[in-house]
């Protein structure tokens, strides 16, 4: 107990704290001053991120841990946590002018995306089984309120009704998988399941292995967990999917990843043949099923089912440059996916959104910055180089074929070429079809964050080190 | 060497492509000629470096010269620099540019800006994929080059653009994918992918087999080889006409660089290997291909069959790996850049006066356009591969390479000359000659600004096919020398095979012993 009061042992878990009672404060304040100030303390709470990332900057390099090994700051916690946070920026940037236009403006938005990324950030901090599952649930069910958070359409009950039983389902999975592995280790924490099983595993170690995994694929949306995705991407508002597919996702892989390395490196090939599968059918079922999509969210679900696929075939690989090639496809992944939405949130005609994708017809023609930056964002989601899209295929790929997995390499290069189909449909809509009718002019904060994330999408080639050097640093510190 | 000569003219279009992009606004008469303008003065002026860098390359040297490298990838570096394999498609690059934007100063009225952008772009990712001296660098342009060609045929192409589009993009990237893994299997061989130190590094038989494959995979397509050569006559005749040159003349040639800097050097023992198949698939796309050509209607379609049959040579020459093969492939490579380009502009004269490209809808347009019909003569002469133009030194040299290493073969493809001067012929009769029909009645002759197009081409065909040297000797140091790696490689194989047939043998009997 005494440690515990000594403030100093805290600070490695600050931010989280600053996030968490930052949260507060900004609910506090929502109810007090009332819906008018709703998209001041939204604004406020993208605030508060930026503070949370710049602490995590801030703090110490190296590796920390606290609450009993349970909770532990690495390189790879602070890459991560500092990407999820600007997945939650992004996102909250892109919901702004959104919320006032459709009326949806609440002060609840901005806080529950706040404790939901508060959980993201537990969980990639989380090294045992307890805090992972708490870190899981602390980020599931704000996510499963946001995404009904349009209350009177239908549509978007749906999709967080189907969201939260899905959800609720895969968390019992999940748990039952971690009583497996805990009843037949007798350890709940990552290093000492790695102790147990440096020798290989028995059955029944194999089958909790399954469940716990069969949980992390959901939250990824990788197949065959994948069901969910289409119907929640089209329900919810569309600031919501842009949510969704950003930060959720990175906590997701995130702790994927970190589980499988520390806690199971000496079962590597058993593990190594589901997270095979799941990638080639993430990445197969992504490409082929994207390819009769009207709706342009709708659309952006199967294309993230893909990514995700094109993520794990680095874990695959199981090696420090596979974690690398994680990283960095996250990363760009990230980027691409934040310009992306900014454009789906600008398909606005005379005050009425529209999704579907031929609505784009000849933007080109009536506006060409959209139109270039989104044509640049999907040759880069189809892995085209020189854009950043390419070089996240690329290290997940040279990682695949240094742990000799050449069936994935060639089944994801192929499904690539699968996929660069529908997205040049995109393309072709907005480039060779005739004019449709003119959307409205672009708001600023989405012209800033398509701007941001186009430019960083085509210049990324121009300078690749940092982002390449720090996920190097970030891998290394979990092996 | 004080300033970096090679990326001054690698980058300087993109730069051109940047000005446009910033400076013109509009689509005002104004904006489309300040567009066309940068454009011609930046292709003009990335033309006169490279010729510098000609006046300065060292013709005996078979190393890389002007080289640069920085750090870049972490596994892939910026390494740039050319020899005499790959300085020739340089200058047939940056020397085609300005004729095609010249081409298209008129007949492009549409999105003119984005139009001057993206053949900009495009030429800085050609002669980046002919000068890159790394692995990941030269996929990266390689692969880049797919993004503006996309939006050229798209956007200003025919009636059925979309298709043609897609099928390029489509089918180009399915054959380069493979290529990638195959990059990367050889990174964690060899520990890098510099490209000199990997034409150094002895790969090892089975990877050298797989490897082969997957390069070919994609420059087979690029080239194209029959059967995956089928997206090419969609693509040129959806092309727009500078599309079209440029697609024959240069994005073609990709394939054949591809195979004499990667697949011939660096997979000795597979290419040896597999030479029987290049030779088949080379006859097979001479002679089937050609009496393909003979039978279309359109005009620019029946080039396009006739490109894939002189790549047929192309490949047959490189992969007979005879000094004369090897130098007559490139040489036909060149010369097939100018001859099949001009024609393409050919068509391009008569489609801007009439807009289309029918073979029956023209006759005897001799009598009203002698200049044009002269120059028409002079190209499918030089295409059918008659002494005295270039078209004839590319393929006698391949034709002499490849009946060292192989007769039949060399015979077989002989029968692609006739064929050539059959379609070819055919094809002028059709058009020029006969009697004047009336739809062509008040055709115009060519004007000024097609004569200075037409003019340096002319003058080049005839010159290269009296005089080949300038082009043969840029390129012998360089091919000496490959040839010399093959050579040696393929020879240590053969004299290793009885010892390790001897102990496949012996192999062989231990198990039976042991089971007894």
């Amino acid at each position: 107990m005494s440690q515990l009061t000594d403030i100093h042992v805290l600070i490695p878990i600050l931010p989280e704290i600053v996030l968490g009672c930052g949260a507060m404060i900004l609910l506090m304040l929502g109810v007090y001053a009332g819906e008018g100030s709703a998209r001041f303390v939204n604004g406020l709470c993208i605030v508060l991120i930026a503070g949370v990332a710049a602490l995590i900057v801030w703090m110490p390099a190296g590796r920390a841990s606290m609450f009993g090994g349970s909770f532990v700051v690495d390189d790879f916690a602070r890459f991560l946590k500092l990407l999820t946070l600007t997945g939650s920026a992004g996102a909250l940037l892109l919901s702004l002018d959104y919320l006032t236009n459709e009326k949806l403006q609440k002060f609840e938005f901005g806080v529950l995306v706040l404790l939901a990324t508060l959980g993201m950030m537990l969980l990639i901090s989380a090294s045992d089984l307890i805090a992972l599952y708490l870190g899981l649930e602390m980020m599931s069910l704000p996510l499963y309120v946001v995404a009904a958070s349009n209350r009177d359409n239908a549509r978007s009950t749906e999709a967080g009704l189907k969201y939260f039983v899905l959800g609720a389902l895969s968390s019992g999975m999940l748990l039952y998988g971690a009583s497996l592995i805990y009843g037949f280790t007798g350890t709940v924490t990552f290093s000492g399941i790695a102790t147990a099983t440096q020798n290989g595993a028995g059955i029944g170690l194999i089958f909790g292995l399954v469940f716990l995994f069969a949980g992390f694929c959901f939250k990824v949306s990788a197949v065959p967990f994948h069901m969910w995705t289409p119907d929640v991407y089209e329900g919810a508002p569309t600031p919501v999917t842009a949510f969704f597919a950003a930060a959720p996702k990175v906590a997701g892989i995130a702790i994927f990843v970190r589980a499988t390395v520390v806690a199971f490196p000496g079962i590597t090939h058993s593990w190594q043949q589901i997270v095979v599968f799941v990638a080639i059918a993430s990445m197969v079922l992504g490409a082929f099923a994207a390819i009769g999509q009207k709706n342009f969210k709708r659309l952006m679900a199967y294309s993230s089912i893909g990514h995700m696929g094109f993520a794990l075939v680095g874990l695959a690989a199981g090696t420090p440059e596979g974690v690398q090639g994680v990283l960095v496809y996250m990363t760009i992944y990230v980027a691409m996916t934040l310009g992306t939405f900014a454009c789906i949130l600008s398909m606005r005609r005379d005050g009425i959104m529209v999704e579907n994708i031929s609505d784009l017809g000849g933007l080109a023609r009536r506006q060409p910055a959209m139109a270039f930056f989104l044509a640049m964002l999907l040759f880069s989601l189809a892995g085209i180089p020189p854009l950043a899209g390419f070089f996240a295929k690329f290290y997940v790929f040279l990682a695949a074929i240094k742990a000799g997995l050449y069936v994935l390499a060639v089944i994801g290069v192929l499904a690539s070429v699968v996929g660069a189909f529908y997205y040049l449909t995109i393309v072709k809509i907005m480039y060779f079809d005739e004019a449709a009718k003119p959307f409205q002019s672009m708001p600023a904060l989405l012209r800033v964050v398509l701007g941001v994330s186009g430019l960083a999408n085509l210049l990324f080639f121009v300078y690749p080190a940092p982002l390449l050097g720090a996920a190097t640093v970030a891998a290394k510190s979990l092996f | 060497m004080t300033w970096p000569i090679l990326s001054v003219v690698t980058f300087l279009p993109l730069l051109g492509a940047v000005l446009i992009m910033i400076m013109v606004r509009g689509n005002g008469a104004l904006a489309k000629g300040t567009a066309r303008w940068i454009s011609m003065w930046t292709t003009l002026i990335t033309f006169a470096i490279s010729l510098a860098m000609v006046h300065r390359f060292d013709t005996a040297s078979p190393e890389f010269q002007f080289t640069e490298k920085h750090d870049w990838l972490g596994v892939a570096s910026y390494h740039m620099g050319v020899d005499g394999i790959s300085l020739p498609f340089v200058i047939l690059t940056t020397a085609l540019m300005p004729i095609c934007i010249l081409a298209s100063w008129t007949s492009i009225q549409r999105r003119v800006k984005e139009y001057m952008i993206a053949f900009l772009v495009l030429e800085t990712l050609m002669i980046g994929t002919f000068s890159a001296l790394d692995l990941v660098l030269f996929y990266l342009f390689f692969e880049g080059g797919l993004i503006p060609m996309f939006l050229i045929i798209g956007i200003w192409g025919g009636q059925r653009r979309v298709y043609a589009s897609f099928k390029f993009f489509l089918y180009t990237l399915a054959g380069s994918v493979l290529m990638l893994l195959a990059i990367m299997a050889m990174y964690w061989e060899a520990g890098t992918t510099d490209i000199p130190v990997l034409l150094r590094h002895g790969f090892p038989a089975g990877l050298q087999t797989w490897a082969w494959l997957a390069f070919f995979a994609s420059f087979a397509v690029k080239m194209p080889m029959w059967p995956v050569h089928t997206w090419l006559p969609d693509a040129h005749v959806e092309a727009p006409t500078a599309g079209s040159v440029i697609l024959a003349a240069i994005l073609l040639k990709m394939g054949g660089y591809g195979f004499l800097r990667f697949s011939l050097p660096m997979f000795p023992l597979a290419s040896h290997d597999f030479a029987p198949l290049i030779y088949t698939l080379s006859v097979v796309a001479i002679i089937y291909t050609s009496l393909v050509a003979l039978m279309q209607e359109d005009v620019k379609k029946l080039i396009a069959y006739s490109s894939v049959a002189h790549m047929g040579f192309v490949t047959m020459g490189i992969f007979a790996a005879t000094t004369q093969g090897v130098a007559g492939g490139i040489f036909q490579m060149i010369s097939h850049g100018i001859v099949s380009g001009a024609l393409f502009l050919c068509v391009g004269v008569v489609y801007d006066r009439m807009h289309t490209r029918e073979i029956a809808f023209y006759g005897g347009l001799v009598n009203r356009m002698p200049l044009y019909a002269f120059i028409f003569l002079v190209f499918t002469l030089a295409n059918v591969g008659l002494p005295g133009t270039s078209g004839f030194v590319g393929e006698f040299l391949s034709l002499i390479g490849t009946f060292k290493a192989n007769i039949p073969v060399a015979s077989l493809a002989t029968l692609g000359v006739i064929l050539s001067a059959a379609y070819a012929l055919w094809l002028y009769r059709k058009m020029i000659f006969g009697t004047l029909k009336p739809a062509v009645e008040s055709i115009r002759d060519i004007g000024l600004r097609e004569a200075i197009i037409f003019a340096p081409l002319v003058i080049l065909t005839i010159l290269f096919g009296v005089a080949p040297k300038p082009v043969l000797d840029m390129s012998a140091a360089s091919v000496t020398q490959l040839l010399d790696g093959y050579n040696k490689a393929v020879k240590t194989a053969e004299a290793a095979k009885p010892a390790v047939e001897a102990q496949n043998l012996s192999g062989k009997i231990i198990p039976v012993s042991t089971t007894r």
